[in-house]
């Protein structure tokens, strides 16, 4: 990573600007592709697809609030209406691609997710967060109470439909994350293309100043509903991966609203505003908890009640995030870029 | 000086994966070695359901402890256990199963036991792709009682639907034959979750073939205000409620009982109503109540004096407030230890005495055959139910007792009643069929299986 900036011409909104770093994103994605040639079970099911599966979400929380400045706390309602209908299409339209479908579980969540967004056209910051609360207990509700969307299951619990993308069995946990990182890695570059585009600008803009922008002429309306639009459809497609790709099943009260509080942390500790961020934020939510979990099995094994280490682990993770959200209130993203202008100097400067 | 620091991680990175490989030749050679069984537990002992956590797996782990005090494990092979904590969260669950399933320094693990429906049904696939045997003892998925869609999956003792058949079928009892209920008006009062809704369509069923009426009423999660649903229970004067609670749900709904004037003794709590933990915080109000149970609270049972003598009073045993063994959560975790333990006894039979896969405890369990001999033998007549498993039948039990909280603890208050599982299988069977058609399964063919 030994590499200058210094003396080249930059385009501002090209992916990745200098060669090397672009020779390291090809050597990093060679990598992750290959992973299943060598990796675990445990480091695909329990570490790499959940990170992939909520980064994702946390992606399109931050569609929402973090470039349009939209507060949501109906994540879950969202991606629980993506893996429903996934699962739905899934079940009802015989033969219908697995891709198709999460697509469609994808849509079907805009869909809702334009519905639940009309409030903010008049109201907005912790008032919208009533609202999009609203979402949240309604659609489970719903979910728990009419059983066809369960496909007449009496306990309301869906399970994943086959995992397999042309006749290629996908159900392996190689395999499966293969399918969640395929999926997240177009929608980020189609995410990361859109916040570059005018649109996302006219986003950001609302999110500046509404006013403002609507007197230089941006359709508040019309952004706003496509900002929840977007927002729920990538949150619909993290449903349905985490549903069917990473659990295998689902049932309403897994999407609760503890899993939208979960995104919007997210989201928060990854850096509102960034799109690395939303999966860096997944990875601190999900393997730190995780560490915590080993490090403690590995020093106190059988010294202290498990009970008591539970608790104490929950402290240190609080106390964790708070020491994050202090040392570096953008998020673990404006660290993550600090390390990036550092390294482009380095070792000629500190 | 950032340099060296991203150096050294670099190289401890590196340093890390070489051990990893070392580390896995070295447990493929443990494999053969090692002469233990592992138990991998996925316990909770924190959140909201640490109550049944703690006595759960205290009961099996002091169980496991009295096999290796007393015999020196299952005809020589050494039970070994670990913990990792799930807090009753599926994705938790997940990563517990992951972690644990390869074993424990070359011992390799025999069932996974996760006592979480949700967890539980997160399992199904992973664990029949695994090969590893998930015992959902007195819960779960009703359907996997069918082994021949749902071969690793145990809803051992109590499925659901048995749960509520024998219910009714004691309810009948009381009111002088079966043929009595009709025109009667039977309330559920639910806890708004699967686990709540699961048992709606039987009672469906059961209240059309008896002619009596039944009324589903819901209690949101948690549950910790039931004023509305009891002064409904209260208009419909409805001669007996179930009670399908769980956790702060069950002392409120007893409370708010009392409150309203709806005697406690026409109350039947179920599977998961059960507890000293249920019951006591509800104080004078629990006076009266009635609950079933598959397994009687109590230390009477000489298995429970063993675990005393070699465990307890050793100073060995789990449970950090040695007044709850005995308790209903406690006895729960002794019987899943025995059916275990049994599972790997008739499997060793006939794979040889030395660790076992989990495909082999799995023809384990599928073998169990306890009748009252056995019960005797194991100390456990009267804790448990004779039992029979196979491939077909993944429950195997069927059978409650009532039991009467007198303000201080349980009474049982009848004998074994037994649900009418003739009656429950084809609704089992078509449900799991219509399972193994959404996920494109092949149904195995039980003739087939030694």
């Amino acid at each position: 990573m030994l590499y200058r900036h210094t003396g080249r011409v930059i385009e501002p909104s090209a992916l990745l600007p200098v060669r090397e770093e672009r020779v390291l994103a090809a050597l990093v994605l060679g990598l992750a592709f290959a992973l299943p040639l060598w990796g675990s079970d445990y480091l695909f099911s329990a570490i790499l697809v959940p990170v992939l599966v909520l980064g994702l979400a946390g992606l399109g929380q931050n569609l929402l609030t973090g470039y349009t400045g939209l507060l949501s706390v109906g994540s879950a309602a969202f991606m629980s209406v993506g893996a429903f209908a996934t699962y739905n299409f899934a079940l009802r339209v015989p033969g219908l691609p697995l891709l198709l479908s999460i697509a469609l579980g994808g849509l079907s969540a805009a869909l809702v997710g334009v519905l639940f967004g009309l409030p903010s056209l008049r109201i907005k910051g912790f008032y919208l967060i009533v609202s999009t609360l609203a979402a949240q207990f309604f659609v489970q509700w719903v979910f728990t109470r009419v059983s066809w969307f369960s496909n007449g299951s009496s306990s309301g619990v869906i399970s994943a439909p086959p995992l397999a993308i042309a006749g290629i069995d996908l159900s392996s946990p190689g395999g499966r994350y293969l399918l969640a990182l395929g999926i997240a890695l177009v929608l980020t570059l189609i995410a990361r293309n859109l916040v570059q585009s005018s649109f996302g600008r006219s986003l950001m803009a609302l999110r500046d100043m509404d006013t403002a922008a609507a007197v230089i002429g941006i359709p508040i309306v019309r952004n706003k509903l496509l900002a929840f639009a977007l927002s729920s459809f990538y949150l619909g497609v993290a449903g349905a991966l985490w549903a069917f790709v990473y659990l295998g099943t689902v049932e309403p009260h897994g999407f609760d609203l503890n899993r939208s509080f979960q995104v919007l942390f997210v989201a928060i500790i990854g850096g509102l505003g960034s799109i690395t961020g939303s999966f860096l934020g997944a990875a601190f939510v999900v393997l730190l908890p995780v560490a915590l979990d080993h490090l403690q099995a590995l020093l106190f094994e059988h010294t202290l009640s498990s009970g008591l280490l539970e608790n104490v682990q929950k402290i240190v993770f609080g106390v964790l995030i708070l020491l994050v959200l202090i040392r570096e209130p953008q998020g673990l993203a404006k660290l993550c870029s600090r390390l990036r202008t550092k390294l482009r100097s380095w070792p000629f400067a500190d | 000086m950032n340099k060296w620091i991203t150096l050294a991680l670099a190289a401890a990175l590196l340093g890390g994966c070489k051990d990893d490989k070392a580390e896995a030749s070295n447990k493929q050679q443990a494999q053969v070695e090692s002469k233990e069984q592992y138990f991998p537990l996925q316990s909770y002992r924190s959140g909201p359901y640490a109550a049944g956590g703690t006595g759960f797996f205290g009961g099996f782990i002091d169980y496991l402890q009295l096999i290796n005090a007393r015999d020196g494990g299952v005809n020589g092979v050494k039970l070994t256990w670990s913990e990792c904590e799930t807090e009753y969260v599926v994705e938790r669950g997940v990563e517990c199963y992951e972690r644990l399933k390869g074993g424990l320094k070359g011992a390799p693990p025999a069932a996974f036991n996760p006592l979480s429906v949700g967890i539980a049904y997160a399992l199904i696939d992973r664990a029949t792709h695994d090969k590893n045997p998930i015992i959902t003892i007195n819960h779960g998925r009703t359907d996997s009682t069918d082994g021949r869609v749902f071969p690793y999956i145990f809803p051992l003792s109590l499925n659901p639907y048995s749960e509520v058949s024998a219910i009714i079928n004691y309810v009948g009892e009381r009111e002088g034959g079966l043929e009595k209920l009709k025109g009667q008006k039977i309330v559920t009062l639910y806890h708004g979750s699967p686990y709540g809704k699961e048992t709606t369509p039987i009672l469906d069923l059961l209240a059309k073939k008896y002619g009596f009426e039944v009324v589903h009423i819901e209690v949101p999660h948690p549950g910790n205000e039931q004023q509305a649903q009891w002064l409904q229970i209260k208009q419909l004067k409805p001669s007996w409620v179930i009670l399908r609670g769980w956790g702060v749900m069950n002392p409120v709904a007893l409370k708010t009982a009392q409150k309203v004037g709806f005697p406690t003794d026409h109350v039947i709590g179920n599977i998961w109503s059960n507890s000293e933990e249920d019951v006591r915080p509800a104080g004078e109000a629990g006076k009266g109540f009635l609950s079933i149970t598959t397994h009687p609270s109590g230390r009477e049972f000489p298995v429970l004096q063993q675990i005393d003598q070699y465990v307890l009073q050793k100073g060995k045993g789990n449970m950090e407030d040695p007044k709850r063994v005995g308790s209903v959560y406690y006895n729960l975790g002794v019987v899943n230890g025995i059916l275990n333990v049994e599972a790997l006894r008739v499997a060793q039979k006939k794979f040889g005495n030395r660790p076992l896969s989990g495909e082999e405890v799995r023809w384990g369990f599928e073998n169990i055959d306890i009748g009252e001999e056995r019960l005797k033998e194991l100390g456990a007549l009267g804790l448990m139910q004779p039992i029979k498993l196979s491939c077909a039948d993944h429950e195997g039990g069927g059978a409650i007792k009532l039991q009467q909280w007198d303000g201080q603890k349980w009474v049982l208050v009848s004998d074994w009643i037994r649900a009418d599982r003739a009656l429950l299988r084809p609704i089992i069977e078509d449900s799991a069929a219509k399972y193994a058609k959404e996920k494109n399964l092949t149904i195995r063919d039980c003739a087939k299986e030694i």
